[in-house]
């Protein structure tokens, strides 16, 4: 049954439906979760509150949530991210993960394979398989997926440099095993942007490695219907050291610049922006967070209808995945991190997250241990089940603070805007791109993390466990997880084996086409990136074959 | 003399929020810091760290990569010759710490660290190696 409150019913009817008709038509056809929608002592909820004539849930600008019944419908994601050893290692999890109901693989690639590194390169030593799964070639990734039905799984994967590379390998792995690509849905993180901006994990200069993103944009556009192109991503950019309103700001100027990028290969903002998903940070600035999860929704919503021209509602709609803030996590004490955790990761879901990912306590010391994943994964559990929270759209709505501090996120994000927009003279693609070459967004992300910090060595700011409230710091019986070095010896024993079992003129014909489109910015390289990858040429040797033509990115070191 | 810090960043790891960071509270305490940018090899910061004619090396590493690579860079510099100290920031799991002063790092630095704790620790080092 639909409860509305009576606040809600007060409104004098007009003429043309007004945003609580249309909410409250779009709320009626919806499907609810089971569940009471009651508080604890049983007093009955409204799926949301307040004044006839104010913003509503899935109505535009959005302020108050995508969808009309927020959690009523569907609570949130729990995505939690994990990759790791070789192919084989992070397969078995993945099944175990589908035989217990998950429809979602989320795939954490190494740190060699992030920076387009095969596993025998001398860079690679002592990172293989360490933070996430090693790729090499299509003989991975057909370990990786073996025995999984990609048409019927969403997978996302977390790469931004090699994205074109990991694509062109999927496809491939997906058509070997009988699945056609327009069946495949999933999603790639793709956001070179803020790889030169925050979390520096680029390997070709700014402008090719646009055009590998529009070739990505361009061919998912066209051949695969089901798949996400760029997961644009805040939160590198928050735990680099940027203030809220930058993270908020340079993210969605990213997101603007793709869609003027995609404009450029011929695509509508209709049939882009829909595909773009975001992705922010949960710091331990509980409503700050909450007011910038508010101010973004409304920000794209304006700006994809307003000034990019949108007309589809999905357009409008930003949606977005939240992780809580590893930089707010104490080596001392790691236990007291399930509380920060815990706050963090209510304010992603007090402003209206899609998917959630909490982080384990260990993370300032190791990466996480299985009982710590865990216990983050319950402290969502918890919010999710425990708490009510999830039974009113956009609970903090109509604070007096929480709307001033929205409009403040706003008004801070518009003037950043404009200094980008002046940058890029009336363009944010070029916005962004000058800025990274002028080393811009670097300088300020810096800027901030360093006030940042000198507030805490002034006392000014209180870390519990690090500036107060010492006892118990001492006592440091946490179990880590321990990684050998075991997984990169055999990691490169395999790829040895695949080198000698695969045709070499086949590859070096493969390569050299690859080159040779490479160097004609009018093709779509991703036709040329499935053949090699058919013809077991690695990661790393695509990535050099690229690099031979685009040049490599050499960062101006500046402090 | 003002104390001289060659700042370093080895192997593939890409966070150098802290290394920033940290460079720039040295400065504020007066040293001299040279920065070598992201990506480089133990050998490139041993050449570096002698060229520059520092005091003291600092490796910033999050990716846990560390047992492997500081070491690397110790026994770059002494390969050639060079006894400049190298400390350590960054994730370190408490039972490595044993086993890097061992293989010759001189300080380890974990979140939180304040900077008097990291100019004191660095300062005293240099002091003791002049």
């Amino acid at each position: 049954m639909l409860k509305v409150s009576k606040v809600l019913e007060r409104g004098d009817d007009v003429a043309a439906e007004s945003a609580q008709e249309r909410w409250r038509r779009l709320f009626r056809k919806e499907t609810l979760r089971p569940g009471s929608f009651a508080t604890m002592s049983s007093i009955p909820l409204a799926p949301v509150y307040g004044p006839s004539d104010g913003e509503f849930p899935g109505i535009y600008p959005y302020t108050r949530g995508v969808h009309a019944s927020m959690y009523r419908t569907k609570l949130w994601t729990m995505r939690m991210f994990a990759g790791f050893g070789i192919a084989t290692d992070t397969n078995a999890r993945f099944r175990e993960i589908i035989r217990a109901g998950g429809t979602g693989l989320s795939t954490a690639f190494d740190m060699p394979t992030l920076l387009g590194l095969d596993s025998d390169d001398p860079m690679s030593l002592g990172e293989v398989g360490r933070c996430g799964v090693a790729i090499d070639t299509l003989a991975d990734v057909r370990d990786l997926f073996a025995g999984i039905d990609l048409g019927n799984i969403t997978t996302s994967m977390t790469i931004n440099s090699p994205a074109a590379v990991m694509l062109a390998l999927f496809v491939a792995q997906a058509e070997a095993s009988g699945v056609a690509r327009a069946r495949l849905g999933g999603t790639l993180q793709n956001d070179i942007l803020k790889e030169y901006q925050a979390q520096k994990e680029f390997v070709f200069p700014p402008r090719p490695s646009m055009r590998l993103v529009r070739d990505t944009i361009a061919f998912t556009a066209a051949e695969m219907p089901k798949w996400n192109s760029i997961s644009v991503s805040g939160y590198h950019i928050r735990e680099a050291g940027s203030t809220a309103a930058e993270e908020l700001a340079f993210t969605l100027a990213n997101g603007f610049a793709y869609v003027e990028l995609a404009r450029e290969a011929g695509l509508s903002v209709d049939a882009v922006a829909p595909r773009l998903s975001f992705f922010f940070n949960a710091h331990i600035d509980f409503f700050e967070e909450i007011a910038k999860y508010r101010a973004a929704r409304r920000l794209w919503a304006k700006w994809m209808r307003e000034h990019y021209g949108a007309t589809e509602e999905r357009s409008w709609q930003l949606r977005f995945h939240t992780q809580t803030a590893g930089v707010s996590l104490t080596a001392q004490q790691p236990e007291i991190n399930i509380a920060r955790t815990a706050i963090e990761a209510l304010a992603g879901v007090l402003g209206g997250t899609q998917s959630l990912h909490t982080n384990s306590m260990d993370e300032a010391l190791a990466l996480p241990s299985e009982k710590a994943a865990r216990i983050a994964l319950r402290t969502q559990q918890i919010i999710a089940h425990e708490t009510n929270v999830a039974n009113v759209a956009d609970p903090l709505g109509g604070s007096w603070f929480i709307e001033e501090l929205t409009d403040e996120m706003e008004r801070e994000a518009e003037v950043i805007f404009s200094v980008i927009d002046k940058m890029g003279e009336g363009s944010m693609l070029e916005g962004c791109v000058r800025g990274i070459e002028e080393n811009w967004f670097q300088g300020r992300i810096a800027d901030s993390a360093y006030e940042l910090e000198r507030s805490f060595n002034s006392g000014e700011r209180v870390i519990v466990g690090v500036s107060d409230f010492l006892e118990g710091n001492d006592d440091t019986d946490l179990a880590t997880l321990r990684i050998t070095n075991e997984d990169e010896r055999k990691q490169r024993a395999r790829l040895q084996q695949v080198r000698l079992d695969r045709n070499t003129a086949k590859v070096q014909e493969a390569l050299q086409r690859l080159r040779h489109e490479a160097s004609d910015a009018s093709v779509n390289l991703m036709p040329a990136l499935i053949d090699a990858t058919k013809a077991y040429a690695s990661v790393g040797e695509m990535m050099s074959a690229l690099a031979d033509v685009f040049g490599r990115y050499v960062e101006v070191p500046t402090l | 003399m003002n104390t001289r810090v060659l700042v370093a960043k080895v192997g593939l790891d890409g966070h150098d929020r802290g290394i920033k960071v940290v460079a720039r509270l040295l400065r504020d305490a007066g040293m001299e810091v040279v920065y070598t940018g992201l990506f480089q090899t133990p050998e490139t910061v041993a050449v570096a760290a002698i060229q520059e004619d520092v005091d003291v090396v600092g490796l910033s590493m999050l990716s846990g990569a560390h047992m492997t690579l500081a070491p690397l860079v110790v026994h770059a510099l002494r390969e050639r010759g060079s006894e400049i100290p190298v400390v350590l920031g960054g994730i370190v799991p408490p039972q490595d710490l044993d086993e890097l002063h061992e293989l010759g790092i001189a300080a380890v630095f974990g979140p939180g660290a304040s900077a008097e704790e990291i100019v004191s620790t660095i300062s005293g080092i240099v002091a003791l190696s002049a």
